[in-house]
C-alpha cells in the first residue's frame, strides 16, 4: 500500500473534522476509528514486520550472525509470543528487560555490534529505518492474539515496576509535569487527543496492546521506546537514555498493568 | 448519615483502583534508588538540560503526596508560592487581547525540539475551552468561555483582575497542586504576556466573552 496515499486521506479527513465545527470531541474520535476501518485490510507496519522477518533470519553484524538465536525470553529462537511477557528478568544478564533492550543485547552478543552504533540513533526518520525497528515490528507481531503476562514473580520485576510507579507520578520540569498529570483523569484530551487514564486497566491495556504502532500523520513504524521518549518530550523533560533503566522500569509499569488483555500490535494511530 | 455512605463509597472505589497508589507505600530506600536513576538515566537534549529533573519544594510535596499533601503542608507552600508572585510594577493587569489570544492558540516552547530563540505559548486551548469558535481544544482543564460572566457574581473589577493574573502567574498559590503550570513563577511567560491574556479572559470584546 502506497504510504503517501494513506497519509493524505488521513490529513483530508482530518480537515474535514475541523471544517465541520463544533460536536469536535468524539467526532474526531469517530473519524479515525472510520479511517483504521477503512485501511485496516492493510496495516503499513505490515512493511516493517516483513523487512523485520527477512533482516532476523540475515547473518548479519561483525560475527554475520542472523538474530535466529536471540533469546527473547521463551528460549533462544522462540519469537511467538515473546513479547505477550515482556519486560522481565534475564538470568543471563541480570537484570529486567524489556524488547529493545532484550534486542540490543542480542545484537551485541550475538552479532558484534558495538551498543553505541545501536542506540544512539534508535529511532527512524524520512530517509532512515534502523533495523532495530523493523525487528521491533516483526516480534511484536508474533505475540498477536496473545495474551499479555506478564511476571513479578522475580523480585527485580516487582522491584522495576515500583520504580516504574514511582517514574510515572514524578512531577518536574517547567511545566511541573509528570506522566500522572495527563494520565490518571477519565475522557479527557489536550486540544483533540484523547488521553488515556492509566490508572484504569481498561485503559492501560487498550493503550499497551496498540503499540508499537504505525503513525500515519509521520509515515513511520514506532516503538514503544519512541512513544516514552516522546511523551517525556511532550513532559519537557530532558531526553531519556535508549534501553535504560529508567525507561524499562516504567515500560514494566505499563506493561503489567496491561495483563490479561489480548495483545493486537502492532497498532495503527493517528 | 448520608455523609458517611459517601465516604465508605470513596474508600471502596480507591480499594477496588487495580492500580496502587503511591502514598501509604513509602519507602524511602526504594524513592532513593528512584531519584538515583532519574539523575543517571536522562541527558540534556537542545534546550531541555538535565537540571530541570531536580524537584522544588512543590513539586517534591506533590510528588511524595500524590498531589493531595496534608493541609497544613499546602497552606503553608500556597503562602509562600503567593508571596513569590511579583505583581505589576504599574498596578495594571489588563493587556491586549488579540495578542492574548495568539498567545493561548501557540502550544510551542519549552520542549528539546523547539529552537533556544523560539518564544514560548501559552499552551491555554491544549488544555481549555476559551473562545467558540475555537474548536480543537483540550479538557484538562475546565471551560474558560464566557469567563466574565462565568465569574460576575463572585468576582468583579480589579479583584478578578488581580485574580487572574495571578492565577496564569503561579496558579499553585491558590491550589498547591493543581496541573496547570506556573507560567510567571517558572518565568515561562513575560509580564507582558500574562496581561495580554487576563485581558483575553475578562475584556468584553474578545472572543471568550463576545455574545
Ligand atoms: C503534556 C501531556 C502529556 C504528558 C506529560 C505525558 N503524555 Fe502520554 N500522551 C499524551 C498525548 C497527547 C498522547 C496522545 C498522543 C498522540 O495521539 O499523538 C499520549 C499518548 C501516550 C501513550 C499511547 C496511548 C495510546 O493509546 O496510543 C502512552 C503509552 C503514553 N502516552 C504514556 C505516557 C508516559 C509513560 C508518560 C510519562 C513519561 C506520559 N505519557 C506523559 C500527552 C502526555
Ligand atoms: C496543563 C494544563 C493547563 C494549561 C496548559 C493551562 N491551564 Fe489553566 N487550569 C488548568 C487546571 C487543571 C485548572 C484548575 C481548574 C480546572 O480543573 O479547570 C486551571 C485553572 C485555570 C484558571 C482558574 C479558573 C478558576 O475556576 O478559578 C484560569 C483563569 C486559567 N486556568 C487560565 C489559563 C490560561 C490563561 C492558560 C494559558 C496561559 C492556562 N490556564 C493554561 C490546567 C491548565
Amino acid at each position: 500500500m502506497n504510504t503517501h496515499i494513506i497519509k493524505s486521506l488521513f490529513f483530508v479527513l482530518l480537515f474535514s473534522i475541523y471544517g465541520s465545527v463544533v460536536q469536535a470531541a468524539s467526532d474526531a474520535t469517530d473519524e479515525i476509528a472510520k479511517y483504521r476501518e477503512m485501511i485496516s485490510d492493510g496495516n503499513p507496519a505490515d512493511f516493517d514486520e516483513m523487512r523485520g522477518e527477512n533482516l532476523w533470519k540475515k547473518p548479519s553484524g561483525p560475527k554475520k550472525v542472523s538474530m535466529q538465536k536471540c533469546d527473547l525470553g521463551k528460549g533462544s529462537g522462540i519469537v511467538k509470543g515473546a513479547y505477550a511477557e515482556l519486560p522481565k528478568f534475564f538470568p543471563d544478564t541480570d537484570r529486567v528487560q524489556d524488547l529493545e533492550s532484550r534486542l540490543v543485547s542480542c545484537m551485541t552478543t550475538l552479532q558484534g555490534i558495538p551498543e553505541k552504533e545501536i542506540t544512539t540513533k534508535p529511532f527512524g526518520g524520512d530517509n532512515y529505518k534502523p533495523d532495530i525497528e523493523s525487528y521491533v515490528a516483526y516480534v511484536v507481531g508474533q505475540s498477536k492474539g496473545v495474551k499479555m503476562n506478564v511476571s513479578l514473580n522475580h523480585p527485580k520485576e516487582k522491584e522495576a515496576y515500583e520504580i516504574g510507579k514511582r517514574i510515572f507520578f514524578y512531577r518536574a520540569g517547567p511545566y511541573d509535569f509528570a506522566c500522572a498529570t495527563c494520565h490518571t483523569q477519565d475522557k479527557i484530551r489536550i486540544r483533540m487527543q484523547d488521553l488515556p487514564n492509566f490508572n484504569k486497566a481498561k485503559d492501560s491495556q487498550a493503550a499497551y496492546v496498540s503499540w508499537p504502532a504505525y503513525r500515519v500523520s509521520q509515515g513511520l513504524f514506532r516503538s514503544f521506546q519512541w512513544r516514552l521518549n516522546d511523551c517525556f518530550r511532550q513532559q519537557r523533560f530532558p531526553e531519556p537514555q535508549y534501553v535504560s533503566e529508567l525507561t524499562i522500569d516504567l515500560a514494566m509499569f505499563m506493561a503489567r498493568n496491561a495483563n490479561d488483555a489480548i495483545y493486537a500490535g502492532p497498532g495503527l494511530k493517528r | 448519615m448520608m455523609k458517611t455512605k459517601y465516604a465508605v463509597g470513596f474508600f471502596i472505589a480507591l480499594i477496588g483502583c487495580p492500580i496502587a497508589a503511591l502514598a501509604g507505600d513509602k519507602n524511602d530506600a526504594l524513592d532513593a534508588k528512584v531519584i538515583s536513576i532519574i539523575k543517571r538515566d536522562f541527558h540534556d537534549k537542545g534546550i531541555a538540560r538535565l537540571d530541570r529533573i531536580n524537584q522544588d519544594s512543590v513539586q517534591a510535596m506533590c510528588t511524595q503526596y500524590l498531589n493531595n499533601p496534608p493541609i497544613v503542608d499546602m497552606e503553608r507552600l500556597e503562602a509562600e508560592q503567593e508571596k513569590a508572585i511579583k505583581w505589576p510594577a504599574d498596578g495594571k493587569y489588563m493587556g491586549d487581547w488579540k495578542a492574548g489570544e495568539k498567545l493561548a492558540q501557540s502550544g510551542i516552547g519549552m520542549t528539546w525540539s523547539d529552537k533556544p530563540d523560539a518564544i514560548p505559548g501559552g499552551n491555554c486551548y491544549n488544555c481549555h475551552q476559551l473562545s467558540a469558535k475555537e474548536i480543537s481544544y483540550g479538557t484538562l482543564g475546565r471551560s474558560l468561555l464566557h469567563f466574565r460572566a462565568q465569574f460576575s457574581q463572585i468576582r468583579s473589577g480589579e479583584e478578578l483582575q488581580r485574580y487572574v493574573y495571578g492565577h496564569i502567574y503561579n496558579a499553585k498559590a491558590y491550589n498547591l497542586c493543581v496541573k496547570m503550570p506556573r507560567f510567571g513563577h517558572l518565568g515561562i511567560l513575560t509580564e507582558a504576556q500574562i496581561k495580554d491574556l487576563v485581558a483575553l479572559l475578562l475584556d468584553p470584546e474578545s472572543p471568550v466573552n463576545k455574545q
